[in-house]
């Protein structure tokens, strides 16, 4: 299936939000926002999903404490027990260091790669739907023509507020 | 056209540039002709770097006795340059995560470079606690990993295992945080590049990013979640590397002050050595527009609380050692500023206290040979800090019979000054190849404190 999109180019950050929140009020279908920086303020307006990465990140980090510690205690006290100037074989305090260590080293490193994996980047993977000028100075807002409703003109009049730039007609095949 | 976001405070960007602006400045000196001067100061940086080279490889097949070490000083020049490089490596970070958290707007010139030094002067750093042991091809044995001796075990309640694990989970968490900040940059520079071969790295190495907003909307939780955990971690390695002495039972390290103390001279060493080469990369890459005035005294003002920080640690332990009354304690400070090697205790305190005064001084915080002047002596006063706390504690401790002194052979300093090499060769390389400032991010503060008109407030 091919769909028709409508691809709008803006000057600046604030016409950016302003058009996309106009969109989204007019029930516009939004397939996404493409924009050099990360604009503030244009999430809300897009009207996306808080990301639940942070609890990723939070499992990951639980993992890795709760793995680490486990480890220590297994190798200093069952694996191989080694009395090291009397100190108590699980000598908790001792193992916090690397525990935290370990702790921060999965969660961060973890949440990029879900981060990743979930934004679809991949080394040498080639981007899908790049605009001209999009890593630079442009912004463009694209939208899904879902019906024959669909009027490109009442759209370009509802955006010429904002400094529309540029405005294109595509098609995408799947 | 510009948004006003405050009109209280000064632009972060100066001449009014825009958002292509911003792009081309940056990504400019990347894509001319590599440059004389650039050529000059890589040959002398991997000409240095190669005595270095040559004075561990003679090191390695000779021993560690080429070093001026014995049996009373165990550790000298070696521990010395590790604390001196991971001190310098905590800047980046502290730029990049704790100022982030703080919401100081004014990093973004200056977070991309910075941790680069942090990731190079962590390299630096790493090497040497690797030739110490002598025979660096067993250095895996401190990573705990199944063996054939039983499986022996690593000793996990040694600080010098805390601080492997520390360095490593460092050096990794860093180079993640400056890559996911590189991506977009890539992208932009895959962009806008006409060469196949830098199309095809910058491509493949920005991951396939558009520009998205649902990309942007998770980018921006993951990098505040990195910049969450890199806080508390930028904390923990500078105090578990303070560890690897506080906990033996020496006069003058066994005191609980080491960690804030060594973490506040890891911050003031850093930002001394970011204003080093900020104030001539701004020169030389001509990014003044970027790098202001106003980064500048704002750094300076940085290093004059952290060095108050670290003057207070030096009177705070004069004090405690007088007022524990223990002998030992009080003939190890005695020793430090009077002893044989007291001409590196006033050096310490001359370049770290007295130089920095200066940065009261408005007129000098904004004078860009001053700062990078004293920048200088700070970097030079922070080795100086080591090598006093190291070398005066360990000469002479306990027993006058075992009492030793240690005098630097020319393979320490080779290897001090390769290291240098090191850093600088990377350095050089990282300002050829990828973009000095977060271009994405001065995007996204350059409206700060500009009018309706777009000019400035």
């Amino acid at each position: 299936m091919s769909r028709r999109l409508l691809v709008s180019v803006f000057g600046s950050e604030h016409d950016i939000v302003a058009a996309t929140k106009t969109a989204r009020t007019r029930g516009y279908d939004i397939v996404d926002v493409y924009t050099p920086f990360a604009v503030h303020g244009l999430d809300i307006a897009q009207g996306i999903k808080p990301t639940r990465i942070a609890a990723v990140c939070l499992a990951l980090g639980l993992t890795g404490a709760i793995a680490k510690l486990g480890f220590q205690i297994w190798t200093s006290a069952w694996d191989w027990p080694v009395n090291v100037g009397g100190k108590p074989l699980i000598s908790l305090p001792a193992f916090v260091p690397v525990t935290f260590e370990v702790t921060v080293l999965f969660a961060g490193v973890g949440t990029v790669l879900a981060f990743l994996l979930r934004s679809k980047l991949l080394p040498g993977k080639k981007p899908k739907r790049l605009y001209e000028g999009v890593t630079n100075d442009k912004f463009v807002l694209v939208l899904a023509q879902t019906d024959a409703a669909f009027d490109v003109h009442t759209v370009r009049e509802m955006f010429k507020p904002f400094h529309l730039l540029k405005m294109e007609e595509q098609v995408e095949a799947d | 056209m510009a948004e006003v976001l405050s009109l209280l405070r000064k632009p972060l960007v100066l001449d009014n540039k825009s958002y292509a602006d911003v792009t081309h400045d940056i990504a400019k000196p990347l894509e001319r002709k590599t440059s004389t001067a650039w050529w000059a100061a890589f040959i002398i940086s991997v000409g240095v770097l190669l005595i270095g080279i040559a004075a561990v490889v003679y090191q390695i097949v000779t021993g560690v006795g080429v070093w001026g070490l014995n049996n009373t000083v165990g550790w000298a020049f070696d521990i010395t340059n590790f604390v001196f490089w991971i001190g310098i490596g905590h800047a980046g970070t502290l730029i990049s995560a704790i100022l982030f958290l703080f919401r100081q707007k004014w990093r973004t010139s200056v977070n991309r470079s910075a941790e680069a030094m942090t990731i190079f002067a962590v390299m630096c750093a790493g090497i040497f606690p690797i030739i110490h042991t002598g025979r660096p091809w067993f250095a895996f044995w401190l990573v705990p990993y199944p063996n054939f001796r039983g499986p022996l075990w690593v000793n996990f309640r040694s600080p010098l295992e805390w601080d492997m694990f520390a360095i490593s989970c460092y050096f990794t968490i860093s180079l993640v945080f400056w890559y996911v900040g590189l991506i977009p940059d890539l992208a932009t520079l895959r962009d806008r590049t006409t060469s196949t071969i830098k199309q095809k790295l910058y491509g493949f190495f920005s991951l396939g990013w558009n520009g998205s907003n649902r990309t942007w909307h998770r980018y921006e939780k993951v990098y505040l979640l990195l910049a969450g955990l890199a806080t508390p971690l930028v904390v923990s390695v500078h105090t578990i590397v303070s560890w690897d002495f506080a906990t033996s039972v020496i006069p003058g390290w066994h005191t609980t002050i080491l960690p804030p103390y060594f973490v506040a001279g890891a911050v003031f060493s850093g930002f001394a050595m970011v204003l080093t080469l900020m104030l001539i990369v701004r020169k030389v890459m001509s990014l003044e527009a970027y790098i202001t005035t106003h980064h500048i005294e704002n750094m300076c003002k940085v290093i004059l609380a952290t060095g108050g920080i670290v003057g207070l640690a030096y009177a705070t332990e004069l004090f405690v050692a007088y007022y524990s009354a223990n002998g030992y304690e009080q003939f190890a400070f005695i020793n430090r500023a009077l002893g044989p090697y007291g001409w590196t205790y006033w050096m310490m305190v001359g370049c770290n206290i007295l130089a920095t005064q200066f940065f009261w001084f408005k007129k000098l915080r904004t004078n860009v040979i001053w700062v990078f002047i004293i920048s200088v002596i700070i970097n030079v006063g922070m080795w100086f800090e080591r090598f006093v706390i190291i070398m005066t504690s360990l000469t002479r401790d306990y027993l006058p019979a075992s009492w030793a002194s240690f005098t630097p052979t020319i393979i320490d300093l080779a290897t001090l000054a390769g290291s240098f090499g090191l850093f600088f060769t990377l350095f050089l390389l990282f300002a050829r190849f990828l973009p000095m400032v977060a271009i994405g991010e001065v995007k996204g503060v350059l409206n700060y404190g500009r009018n309706g008109k777009g000019g400035h407030a």
